[in-house]
């Protein structure tokens, strides 16, 4: 018998700190398993974000720099530019990428950066503890929005890959999420092409995954999966947004 | 012919892995493993076709698939 | 010494951070520093690995200078005071990471948006207070062209031996001025960079830049360790000049543009027989602190002149634990003060009665 499936290299041995049944592992996993098939961890500079994974330079098994909140883009276009070599890649949350860090984002796929950013979408501020988060759903309860989120008072939804597909600067955009078996093939495919994207030289990846908070959502793990496809796909729909690599 | 194996310490019991097995053969244990999980485990191994599915959804890297 | 060239402030300054090896400069836009963005557009793209970058704003500009720093390249951003506030949380994270790198403050009048016109309110800010946390940087204040040169060497060679983030604060005054400059101004050090972010090559474990230590009993040990090199620092690096300083009855202490105005003044009194000198602290941060306190024992009064609302005398009131006065003469909002300013304040030293 052969091994067909272990934990990837370029993961630490380090045990993540995630909640129980928060998809977070299953992303880490995924961005590990592109490096270790692209065989690149050893020239791959990663930057955490802040927010729940702002830990992630504990897990991955390459160069690390921690970032301030919503930054990690820029401190990606210093590590890459300092070394085209190098491939950097940011990974981050919603409060982190489309909120504070909103100018950052968009500003880096405008410039073109030859980077890969994982931006994981669980539609809540996880590690404060569950606040509204720009990707928190209409009506969606949270602590700062405990009577559900008001649009007409706070506002829509960001909508990232459908945002930044009207920006020149970005060459390939795609939502997937990882609420099952057939569809985390396709969030890796998904990560994995972000990362070869950069290893081409073809400019600014970003994949958007639909991931789930179970703790602050309040439900259970396989509950949250669920809520996530009725809820979160239906408004954030899943596919390739823009694709400047295609034939 | 094929097997699972689960590093059962680093397991938090949060049951995808249950969900995701097609053969139903994966479940939480009765036991609490190092953390204070109920861990997943396999119970009919002989059924297990090796299709990797609970490793896939489990967040954390518990589950080693050999076939 | 090479050949004296006429040059510009911010342009000296410019050319003396690529001479010092930095091919990274991360900025933005905001008057009075510009030039040393057009400088740095026009000039590092003619050098191989050159990249100037104009960032979408200061906070995006600090931290691509984060990024390159902390794959052990020398790198530099340069601001105006307001811009030097939006940078502040990343020159924490700097500190916080170790990380050395050079930022530039050609200081205008603030608070707020101010004006454009030289100041030097910042003094506060870089010595006391650029970000949270318990931390300092190196502070180097220009008072020629000369220095804007000399100064970048040395800023980029102490934040590397270091590992602290240092600073030049000039202003508009310094950055506007031409004067002739030797570019010959220093060596380029080779300090240990193991820690930088190079890409692991499979050959060594990853090296992680961070500033995050949840458990405090570690963020405390991370303090200490800083603050035991913020020693060395203050026992090693202190620079400061003397001007007329061996017979001084009384003491001017004044940096940047105030020192140049000041040394005029000083040149006046001293045609009148008045007994005046100067120390020019050229590091802000460590402060000249035993050359004040072995002045305080021959001087009978402290004139600080600033463009500012006299920042800096309460470091002289320190420095001489507030054995003799501290005069303040100042201008502020972009305001300089002229000579006849600093021989209106020396004289009323003098009447302090004293000072023969």
């Amino acid at each position: 018998m052969a091994v067909v499936f272990e934990k990837p290299k370029a993961l630490t041995d380090a045990v993540l700190h995630y909640c129980p049944g928060c998809t977070h592992g299953i992303i880490h996993r995924l961005v590990a398993e592109a490096i270790d098939e692209l065989g690149i961890g050893g020239r791959t500079i990663g930057v955490a974000s802040v927010g729940c994974s702002v830990m992630t330079y504990n897990y991955f098994n390459c160069d690390m720099v921690q970032a301030a909140h919503g930054r990690a883009p820029a401190v990606a276009t210093g590590v890459k530019r300092s070394d085209s070599n190098n491939i950097v890649f940011t990974y981050q949350g919603d409060g982190d990428l489309a909120a504070i860090g909103t100018a950052e984002t968009v500003h880096s796929a405008a410039r073109g950066e030859n980077i890969t950013i994982i931006f994981v979408n669980n539609a809540i501020y996880g590690m404060t503890g569950g606040q509204m988060a720009p990707t928190t759903l209409p009506g969606q309860v949270t602590q700062t929005s405990p009577y559900g989120r008001d649009v007409e008072k706070v506002g829509y939804p960001l909508k990232v890959c459908e945002m930044l597909s009207q920006v020149d600067g970005a060459t390939y955009l795609e939502r997937v999420a990882v609420n099952n078996v057939k569809n985390i093939k396709v969030a890796k495919a998904a990560i994995k092409k972000a990362f070869q994207n950069q290893v081409e030289g073809k400019g600014f990846s970003l994949v958007e995954v639909l991931s789930t908070c179970p703790t602050n959502w309040g439900m259970t793990p396989e509950n949250a999966i669920h809520w996530l496809e009725e809820n979160m796909m239906p408004y954030y729909p899943l596919g390739v947004y823009k694709d400047k690599t295609a034939k | 012919m094929a097997k699972v194996t689960f590093n059962e310490n680093l397991c938090k019991g949060c049951g995808l892995c249950v969900t995701a097995c097609p053969k139903k053969i994966v479940a939480l244990k009765n036991t609490l493993n190092a953390k204070g999980y109920h861990p997943a485990g396999v119970e009919k191994q002989e059924d297990c076709i090796g299709c990797a599915f609970c490793a896939t959804m489990c967040p954390d890297c518990v589950i080693t698939v050999e076939r | 010494m090479s050949e004296k060239v006429l040059m510009k402030g911010n342009e000296a300054l410019a050319e003396a951070a690529i001479m010092a090896g930095c091919k990274h400069y991360l900025g933005y836009p905001i008057t009075p520093q510009t030039e040393i963005a057009a400088y740095m557009s026009k000039r590092l793209p003619k050098i191989d690995g050159g990249v100037f970058l104009q960032a979408e704003s200061e906070v995006a500009a600090v931290n691509m200078l984060i990024g390159v720093a902390s794959t052990g390249k020398r790198a530099m951003t340069s601001s105006s005071s307001p811009g030097i506030s939006l940078k502040s949380e990343g020159i924490s994270y700097l500190a916080g990471c170790d990380l050395p790198a050079l930022i530039v403050n050609v200081q205008r009048g603030g608070p707020g948006l101010g004006g454009i016109q030289p100041s030097q309110s910042d003094y506060f800010q870089a010595t006391r207070g650029l970000g949270h946390g318990d931390f300092h940087l190196m502070v180097l204040a220009p008072a020629s062209v000369q220095e804007m040169v000399d100064l970048v060497f040395k800023g980029f060679d102490l934040a590397e031996k270091y590992r602290v983030p240092a600073m030049i604060l000039s202003d508009g005054t310094m950055g506007q001025m031409m004067e002739p400059v030797s570019l010959d101004a220093g060596v380029i050090n080779n300090y240990d960079k193991s820690w930088a972010l190079t890409g692991t090559k499979g050959e060594r474990k990853p090296n992680i830049v961070n500033s995050l230590y949840l458990k405090p009993e570690e963020l405390e040990v991370k303090n200490m360790e800083r603050f035991e090199r913020y020693a060395q620092i203050e026992k090693n690096e202190v620079m400061y000049e003397e001007y007329k300083m061996d017979d001084a009855e009384i003491c001017i202490v004044a940096f940047g543009v105030a020192a140049r105005v000041s040394q005029n003044a000083i040149d006046i009194a001293r045609q009148q027989g008045i007994k005046v000198g100067m120390i020019r602290p050229i590091t802000l941060w460590p402060f000249p602190k035993d050359a004040l306190y072995e002045a305080a024992k021959k001087v009978k009064a402290f004139i600080s002149v600033e463009l500012n609302m006299g920042q800096m005398v309460e470091d002289i009131q320190l420095a001489t634990k507030c054995t003799r006065e501290v005069l303040l003469c100042n201008r502020v909002g972009g305001m300089i003060p002229t000579t006849e300013n600093v021989l209106d304040k020396i004289n009323e030293a003098v009447k302090l009665g004293g000072v023969k």
